[in-house]
């Protein structure tokens, strides 16, 4: 006990100086949650710190958590912009008022189907899903219209999919919205019932394309330009977007917000701006292979442009419905 | 005093309060749904499982390191606690790549013997395995102590009056056993309760997950209101376990000390015993920290940031050293009240204490960013509120050891320091705790153990900027590149080898 007690007494004195946050509140200062990695997304954020001179502070983690710190946090939030991985956990903070919006001049330099309806969030870089392909095995033609089509017996156990990866979550959200429950329920169930490959992850599910160990699965755009851009043109593993406004054709966005009552709220308006900047769009289609959203910035070589792929009937606001999602997915056995 | 520890260790639970009782409407809507009787029905398997398993799993080890004369037996001791540095999330992931469906074993059966895929191991069974094989540590360490503690004079005396060494066993040691075995079983089921690394890397839907699933996606109503279900499975437990461990008195009440047991030849069974042993280390310490070193090897090639790790390092010591140093203290009054007085009081401040440890840890820290923001907005996402988060999850486990290690202590002696003179505080001082100090320690060293490799309140809470350990490996792993998860995961194990090193020593 005697050995104990000084060691109590540096735990108050370590911990207590670490603490002073936000009070000095001067500019030149800007407190992140980002809700994407910082392997992504760290260099460019700090590449903004420098070229503006800001002091940023970056609280990293997972986007459901980030978004549940929000709504616990309430108008306390230290945070001014809450960088997301999906528009899902923007629509729900923006259900809560938990957002500001954004000037026209921000959201108007991304098109409409990739920012809130109600201006509070806008999209900073696209993440479309996509049929991935093996061009050996499979030629593009002989691909159903729509993925809806994947139940035919011709692809019994030749699909993969990651049923726990939040994106293929995001479509089957989609899914319910554009085919009802029941229409969504049905095809999960035959899906399933045509012995559909569980995979834990994306990369997994294109690793086996590649290998050829099922023809076709069911993943994000640019987990296949990313490994086409590593091993070249030969790469075997195509992507395919079902036209016509398919679920399985989704652009899904990471996007940004502003927090409501932000301490710095013109740097997290001036960072936004930035986001959406040539140079930071640029970054996203060369790093992280996603579509760039705004300034004009083409996407990575071999991508279909975003114009061509048609987005179906579904506002993105609403892929926070991710319960339902869960529910269903678990009714039908497929979680 | 230990009254006031164990009501600011509630605070989750009036977290939970607050939340339900703010839209009980919607929290009855969640709770009276089908699927969250399943859910109950789910996890509480999941953890009756694993509880027996481990026990059932320890109860030999225990009795082979502590008592026996196993060749080899100090290093035993060590490997087979070892397991327990390796965070769950880790130990599913590695589990999944040694004996997933396409995993190495799979590459290693698929030339000779053309498997192309091994059965799935998601779901239950999975869980269970990976479980099983990182939370027994948790009841070694408890048994363990207690049987290399157990009074040998009380086994000689039954084997003197004639009965049969199996008899004496059942007759006389396991009853002695008894609040170790209780005390273990509650810590390995309520860790199972509250774990998420495991169960969602082995897609296993336990009530965990669909809290994490419920919080994410803006619900917090009803993630609040199936927390509160999990609180109320968890006092069940308590009940079952304080029913277990009963009024009994496991101290000496003849005069003198107890001597170390005497040593059990294991003759021909040596052999049996040592395949066991190897078993399991095989299993749960050398596949895993194979796997790990593999990927290490190929990550330094890729020249990792050693940088970044040793502030992570750093940083993770600190924190966990604090969260350790703060829980002993607490503990001892907490345990104190419950051993020397036994009451509603006492007993209330003792079991509030759990509701921490119960709770997934995502519950824990956001109901401190909820009092956090509100009380005190200056200790707020500072080093404080991460060490006070990790006292309020661990400190159980602390609780437990020091505990056990009180119920040995005589009253008779603490009576003695009174009647010579010396005052409450000075026999507490000089008497109680020296003799209880080894408890004290392993409760330190167990919550250093465990809140170094936490995660959830590490990200949430931790000050901006502030890397652990366990946040750097969730940061590389997050992205795919598990390689370069694997440098700072095998720091994780090598600073945890000091403390448990501790807390193996203590029982010779």
């Amino acid at each position: 006990m005697r050995k104990l007690l000084p060691i109590l007494g540096m735990v108050v004195a370590a911990a207590l100086p670490g603490c002073g946050f936000g009070a000095d509140g001067g500019s030149g200062e800007l407190t992140i949650y980002s809700g994407r990695e910082q392997d992504l997304v760290g260099p460019l954020l700090d590449r903004y710190a420098k070229e503006e001179g800001v002091d940023i502070k970056v609280r990293y983690g997972t986007t459901p958590e980030i978004a549940a710190t929000l709504n616990e946090e309430g108008d306390r939030s230290p945070a001014d912009v809450f960088f997301s991985q999906d528009a899902g956990a923007l629509g729900s903070l923006q259900a809560k008022g938990r957002l500001e919006l954004l000037p026209t001049a921000i959201l108007d330099r991304v098109d409409s189907r990739f920012r809130s309806p109600q201006g509070d969030w806008v999209g900073v870089s696209g993440r479309a899903r996509v049929v991935a392909y093996n061009r050996e095995r499979v030629r593009e033609p002989d691909l159903p219209r729509s993925v809806l089509g994947l139940t035919a017996p011709r692809w019994k156990s030749k699909v993969g999919w990651a049923p726990t990866n939040a994106s293929f979550e995001s479509f089957v959200t989609a899914l319910r919205k554009t085919e009802g429950e029941s229409g969504a329920e049905r095809w999960l169930r035959a899906m399933k019932a045509n012995d559909t490959q569980v995979y834990e992850n994306n990369v997994a599910i294109r690793d086996a394309v590649a290998k050829g160990e099922i023809e076709v699965g069911l993943i994000n755009h640019y987990y296949v330009a990313e490994a086409r851009a590593q091993e070249g043109p030969d790469y075997p593993v195509g992507i395919y977007e079902p036209p016509g406004g398919d679920p399985g054709a989704l652009v899904n966005v990471a996007g940004a917000a502003v927090i409501a009552g932000a301490e710095h709220e013109d740097a997290a308006r001036d960072f936004i701006s930035f986001l959406l900047s040539r140079e930071a769009q640029r970054y996203f289609a060369e790093r992280t292979k996603e579509y760039p959203l705004a300034a004009g910035v083409k996407p990575a070589p071999g991508l279909v442009p975003l114009s061509s792929i048609r987005q179906p009937d579904v506002d993105l606001a609403d892929l926070a419905d991710l319960q339902g999602t869960v529910d269903l997915l678990e009714r039908t056995g497929v979680l | 005093m230990g009254l006031a520890i164990g009501a600011a260790t509630a605070l989750p639970v009036a977290y939970l309060a607050i939340t339900v009782g703010g839209s009980l409407d919607q929290a009855l809507d969640t709770l009276w749904r089908e699927r969250t009787l399943r859910l109950v029905l789910r996890s509480v398997g999941l953890a009756g499982a694993v509880t027996a398993l481990a026990v059932a799993l320890a109860l030999p080890l225990a009795w082979l390191t502590a008592r026996t004369d196993l060749p080899g037996r100090r290093a035993w001791t060590v490997l087979t606690l070892l397991p327990l540095v390796i965070p769950s999330y880790i130990g599913a992931y590695l589990i999944v790549s040694a004996l997933g469906p396409r995993g190495l074993l799979q590459d290693l059966l698929a030339g000779p013997f053309g498997v192309e895929r091994l059965p799935s191991i998601y779901g239950f069974p999975g869980a269970l395995l990976t479980l099983v094989l990182f939370t027994y540590p948790l009841a070694l360490l408890t048994i363990r102590a207690a049987m290399s503690r157990l009074d040998p004079q009380l086994e000689e005396a039954a084997r003197g009056m004639g009965r049969s060494a199996w008899r004496t066993y059942r007759s006389v040691v396991l009853p002695q056993l008894v609040p170790a075995i209780g005390a273990s079983g509650l810590l390995v089921a309520l860790y199972v309760l509250h774990d998420f690394g495991a169960v969602s890397i082995l897609r296993f839907d336990s009530f965990t997950r669909v809290i994490y699933t419920a919080y994410g996606t803006g619900s917090r109503t009803s993630a609040a209101a199936l927390a509160s279900l999990l609180v109320l499975v968890m006092l069940a437990v308590l009940w079952l376990e304080g029913r277990a461990r009963g009024r009994l008195a496991y101290h000496r009440s003849a005069p003198g000390t107890a001597r170390p047991p005497a040593t059990v030849p294991l003759g021909r069974w040596r052999w049996p015993a040592l395949a066991f042993c190897s078993a399991v280390v095989l299993l749960a310490l050398v596949l895993p920290v194979g796997v790990l070193v593999y990927w290490s090897l190929q990550s330094v090639a890729g020249s990792p940031d050693w940088a970044g790790i040793g502030a992570g390092t750093g940083n993770s010591l600190i924190a966990a050293g604090m969260a350790a140093a703060v829980a002993a203290l607490c503990a001892l009054p907490v345990a104190l009240l419950s051993v020397r007085f036994p009451g509603v009081a006492s007993g209330l401040a003792e079991r509030a204490s759990y509701a921490g440890y119960a709770l997934p840890g995502v519950v824990v820290a956001l109901a401190l960013v909820f009092f956090g923001t509100r009380a005190v907005p200056v200790l707020y996402q500072s080093l404080a509120m991460l060490v006070f988060a990790w006292v309020v999850l661990f400190l159980p486990q602390a609780i437990g050891s020091t505990r056990a290690s009180l119920l040995q202590v005589s009253p008779r002696v603490e009576e003695a320091a009174r009647a010579m003179g010396r005052s409450p505080l000075d026999v507490l001082r000089t008497v109680t705790t020296p003799l209880a100090a080894s408890g004290v320690m392993a409760g330190a060293a167990l919550v250093f153990l465990t809140a170094v490799k936490e995660l959830p309140a590490a990200l949430i809470l931790a000050p901006i900027g502030f890397e652990t350990l366990s946040t750097e490996i969730w940061g590389a792993t997050s992205v795919g590149f598990f390689e370069r998860g694997a440098v700072p995961s095998l720091v994780l194990l090598l600073v945890s080898a000091p403390p448990l090193y501790l807390l193996t020593a203590r029982g010779r």
